[in-house]
């Protein structure tokens, strides 16, 4: 095929695209009409009938006494004859223990051993943790093994800023409890993406399941899981995994599903068994994507530290939670980068640790050559500790040495709120008025037979009668159990959140994109704002914006940007190269090319991006009900200070209910768009 | 890289199996298991619970330190995974409480000493804009000051977070206030907005409680609402409105600890310590101080207090 024909063929392509939209904006136009009917006939109807406008207090399921029914069950009473359940829970509890221990022991805290031999007696002695120094040197060293040296630089230098800006025990706790939960995290991760992959059933399944360990605030569940797993960090590391996990059950399931037949069937005509096809063929080829999955497992866990630092975890989110209980913004802002430093160093290390190069063994070498890195970082550690038995100073950190910026924050604080707050202050007002109330006011005077119509219809021009069914259950959950105005608040706030974080997110995307040098940039911001503790600048932001729906509006939008900016990026990126040439030949101009080819190319992509903001929003509802919100996460809040685990898990499934109906049918959307771009 | 980590663990392990821990059976630490004290993020309490722990630490016990949800806790203390709990306030965790002693797993050990203070509060600079404070009758000429274009033309009143209570509403509507109550989410939000109105001399009337470092570090004043009595929340017909009940100020609460209802049985004289232990306001409010302006450390504050208060909590072992 000539260049000339080739070209011809993707102008037909684009123009019989071109003319294929025609219908389809018919048809969207048809679904649109559609829904202001009926919106408009429930309202009608509404006044005749109250019942169509507010749901009847008399029909309202009592699910909460179910639910604390089911609880009590589980926790007193379940049996599996030789032992409880709540026995089996505390085994594990007790297994996940040890390896948590270990770490703090090593890194902080050091073992008391005492010994009784034969010969010699008893004997006592204090084997001290770790010196900073030789950590912090492992770390450097072990950049520079994975990558070279300007891994190492990073990696050496986010632990060194623990030391430097006193961080450094707290940081080790929390360190010492990654350890444990991000491994733990990408396993049953991994495990469950597979078993996705491998099973229908298991998939249909497993997909609900993961939209509630991301949405339904942890607060809901906590109280059972501290009967069950005890107090303290192993419950912590529990809640931690649980909500960090579904991002690597997603990443694992897409990756298997993208490994292309050819190299599945260049697999096969090598004579691969299917163990074999499966770890050497499908495994690498899908690891790009489970390394995001990696990544958004470290990032999730470390968001989370804060949550764990209320339940039994101590660490930087106690610190950061104590510096802003006495509004020491400086001091909580240094604990939170802490948290962040830790992150960055972790993630950049296992994304080297799999895509990095290997070295390969040199016989000639010997034995210590070969093994030189883990050599030196032994003798390092070694050194460093029992130098540190004789020098306080390699031990521990000396706190006269700490340096810190806290008080250019404070002051910086101080000065933005007496300068700027009138101006600040009128932006609050502004979309105060013209927005949030506009649109609050509208969603809780629709009825809620409006509310459920819409989405049924919705779902049936989606995706047919199926989808249309699955989407009415979790829709009409919230109006059951009687939590339907605190669900529509939640909307109301989650939806204005993921509209501005699109209107942000999206563009930073497409100019991302087109400028491959701000990437790394681009990557460290995300990062942060993924990692940083909400608490930091929702304090700062309380200041300027008082307690309120715009504070928590920041919060969520600083929160559920990130995969916006990420998938509207990964979405253009991945418009082949061929075709942006043929537009490119056909005449196209730049912004053309943007609106014609990238932009409906990448929309599934950016569909999918939307989806996860949604996702981010809905589980930043815990947080923002420490602000002052009166959505289902204050809800929440209100039943762990009764007791009253049925009343949380209720109001914790409605936010779940809210993802899984937006969750399926942007889904839908998102496939009927590829499927008219012909990308499946 | 790997695998020395994985040989020096295992060599760690094997030590520490290989060590049994050879336990005394004396008289007082009955058992060298260690108590374990909850910790909460307020400054009161991290120091109360330092104070029990340094005098069972004393008394020869082991001691942990668990941080803790305040309300999540219950969990804990059944279960016997904690054992102490140093600080239940009547006005925020009496519902949490009394469900909880109601399953025979934990035990109220009486009353600290300390006694919670909370009512509505504003800075003295607000005293010059509204000349009738600190008296409630004179809060609705001043609704305006207090008011936002959120609520205008009543007041603003950032109240407790919904979980601690108060019937502010119910307040408002008793004694007729112009005044919207807004809740706040946590501590931190709500002297976050006070920080912030403080360094501008902006008008701001909130709610306040003590023992705590804000009504020491910021100058200002309780409003006077009629005298707390229980009939005033219980029966309509008390005080100024004849209709409605809690047309009066708010109740001061008992702060009290709770512990492991095991506790009794398997630390029996630490279990005695605990009841005794007493502190009063004035002298928590110093300690308070010392951390949160002073920026000591808890653990040197503790100290020197218990250097030089002897007499105090040596009572409480005996």
């Amino acid at each position: 095929m000539s260049l000339h024909e080739a070209v011809l063929r993707k102008e037909t392509d684009l123009l019989s695209s071109e003319e294929r939209l025609k219908p389809r904006h018919l048809r969207t136009l048809g679904s649109l009409a559609g829904m202001v009917a009926i919106v408009t006939a429930m309202t009608l109807l509404a006044r005749q009938f109250a019942w169509v406008g507010d749901y009847p207090d008399a029909w309202i399921a009592p699910f909460e006494d179910w639910l604390n029914v089911a609880m009590k069950w589980l926790i007193h009473e379940c049996s599996f004859g030789l032992f409880t359940f709540k026995e089996f829970t505390r085994s594990l509890a007790w297994l996940a223990g040890w390896p948590f221990k270990l770490g703090m022991g090593l890194l902080i805290k050091g073992f008391d051993i005492a010994l009784s031999l034969p010969v010699a007696g008893r004997i006592e002695f204090h084997l001290p943790h770790l010196s900073w120094v030789g950590v912090a040197g492992c770390a450097a060293l072990l950049g520079h093994y994975l990558q070279g040296r300007r891994l190492a630089l990073i990696s050496g230098g986010c632990f060194l800023y623990l030391a430097l800006f006193g961080q450094w025990a707290s940081a080790m706790e929390t360190f010492a409890s990654i350890l444990i939960a991000v491994p733990l995290g990408v396993i049953v991760g991994l495990l469950l993406g597979v078993l996705s992959y491998w099973s229908k059933t298991a998939e249909i399944i497993i997909r609900p399941l993961l939209d509630m360990m991301q949405t339904i605030p942890i607060f809901a569940y906590l109280v059972p899981i501290l009967f069950l797993f005890g107090f303290g960090p192993v419950s912590a590391m529990l809640g931690t995994v649980i909500y960090a996990v579904p991002p690597m059950v997603r990443c694992t399931h897409i990756g298997l599903r993208a490994v292309p037949d050819t190299q599945l069937e260049a697999g096969i005509i090598s004579g691969c068994t299917r163990t074999q096809l499966f770890l050497k063929v499908k495994m690498p080829s899908a690891l790009h994507q489970i390394m995001i999955g990696i990544n958004q497992v470290i990032m999730l866990t470390l968001n989370m530290v804060i949550i764990a630092s209320m339940i039994g975890a101590g660490g930087l989110g106690y610190d950061v939670l104590t510096a802003l209980r006495r509004l020491h913004i400086g001091r909580g802002l240094e604990a939170g980068i802490a948290i962040v430093v830790l992150a960055i160093a972790l993630d950049r290390l296992s994304q080297a640790a799999t895509q990095g190069k290997v070295r390969k063994k040199s016989f000639s070498m010997g034995f210590v050559y070969n093994h030189r890195y883990s050599l030196a970082g032994l003798f390092l550690l070694v050194l460093a500790t029992m130098l540190g038995s004789k020098l306080a100073f390699v031990a521990a950190y000396p706190e006269d040495w700490f340096i810190t910026t806290a008080p250019f924050w404070d002051g910086l604080m101080s000065w933005i709120n007496i300068n700027l707050y009138d101006p600040l202050y009128a932006v609050r007002t502004f979309l105060l008025i013209y927005l949030l109330v506009p649109f609050k006011k509208f969603l809780l005077n629709l009825p809620w037979l409006a509310v459920i119509g819409v989405l049924f219809f919705a779902g049936y021009r989606l995706g047919g009668w199926r989808l249309a069914l699955i989407v009415l259950f979790p829709a009409l959950f919230p109006a059951v159990t009687g939590y339907w105005e605190k669900t529509m608040y939640t909307v109301y706030l989650c939806g204005i959140g993921v509209l501005i974080a699109a209107l942000i997110g999206i563009p930073i995307g497409i100019l991302a994109a087109g400028n491959a040098r701000s990437a790394g940039t681009l990557n460290l911001i995300l990062d942060t704002l993924q990692t940083l503790p909400a608490f930091v600048y929702l304090m700062p932001c309380v200041m300027l914006f008082r307690v309120g729906d715009v504070s928590a509006l920041v919060a969520i939008v600083a929160y559920a940007v990130v995969p916006a900016v990420r998938y509207t990026l990964h979405g253009i990126r991945q418009v082949p190269v061929s075709v942006l040439e043929a537009s490119a030949m056909s005449g196209c101009r730049r912004d053309q090319i943007l609106t014609k080819v990238q932009l409906p190319l990448a929309l599934p992509q950016i569909l999918l991006g939307i989806n996860q903001t949604i996702m981010l929003a809905l589980s930043m509802v815990v947080i923002t009900s420490l602000i002052g919100t009166s959505d289902l996460g204050q809800e929440v809040y209100i039943a762990l200070t009764k007791a009253d685990i049925g009343r949380g898990l209720v109001a914790g499934l409605g936010v779940a209910c809210i993802a899984t109906v937006s969750d399926r049918l942007i889904q839908a959307a998102a496939e009927l768009k590829k499927e008219r771009l012909g990308l499946t | 890289m790997i695998k020395w980590k994985n040989i020096f663990g295992s060599l760690v392990i094997a030590l520490m199996l290989a060590s049994p821990m050879l336990v005394q059976a004396g008289s007082v630490p009955e058992s060298k298991d260690p108590i374990k004290i909850t910790i909460h993020d307020w400054t009161g309490q991290v120091i109360n619970a330092h104070i029990m722990g340094n005098v069972l630490e004393e008394m020869g016990y082991n001691v942990e330190y668990i941080v803790a949800d305040y309300l999540a806790q219950f969990a804990g203390l059944e279960s016997g995974d904690l054992h102490v709990a140093i600080e239940m306030w009547e006005t925020t965790g009496k519902q949490a409480m009394d469900a909880s002693l109601k399953t025979g797993n934990t035990v109220d050990m009486g009353e600290t000493g300390m006694w919670a203070k909370e009512e509505w509060w504003y800075p003295t600079y607000l005293k010059e804009k509204c000349p009738g404070l600190p008296d409630w009758k004179a809060l609705n000429d001043c609704a305006e000051v207090f008011a936002t274009p959120m609520t205008a033309p009543k007041g603003r009143y950032l109240g407790a977070p919904v979980t601690w209570g108060g019937h502010d509403e119910e307040r408002v509507e008793a004694l007729g206030l112009d005044y919207e109550v807004v809740h706040s989410g946590t501590n931190a939000a709500l002297f976050s907005e006070l920080k912030s109105a403080y360094e501008r001399k902006a008008p701001i009337l909130l709610w306040i409680y003590a023992p705590h470092w804000v009504p020491i570090k910021y100058e200002g004043e309780w409003i006077e609402f009629p005298e707390y009595t229980d009939e005033c929340y219980n029966d309509p017909s008390w005080g100024v409105n004849p209709d409605k009940a809690f047309d009066c100020g708010k109740p001061f609460g008992w702060i009290k600890k709770v512990a492991w209802a095991g506790m009794e049985d398997k630390w029996p004289a630490a279990y005695k310590a605990v009841k005794a232990f007493h502190i009063e306001n004035d002298e928590i409010g110093e300690l308070i101080a010392k951390v949160d302006l002073e920026g000591k450390k808890v653990e040197t504050v503790v100290k020197e207090w218990m250097k030089n208060n002897p007499d105090a909590w040596k009572s409480w072992t005996e």
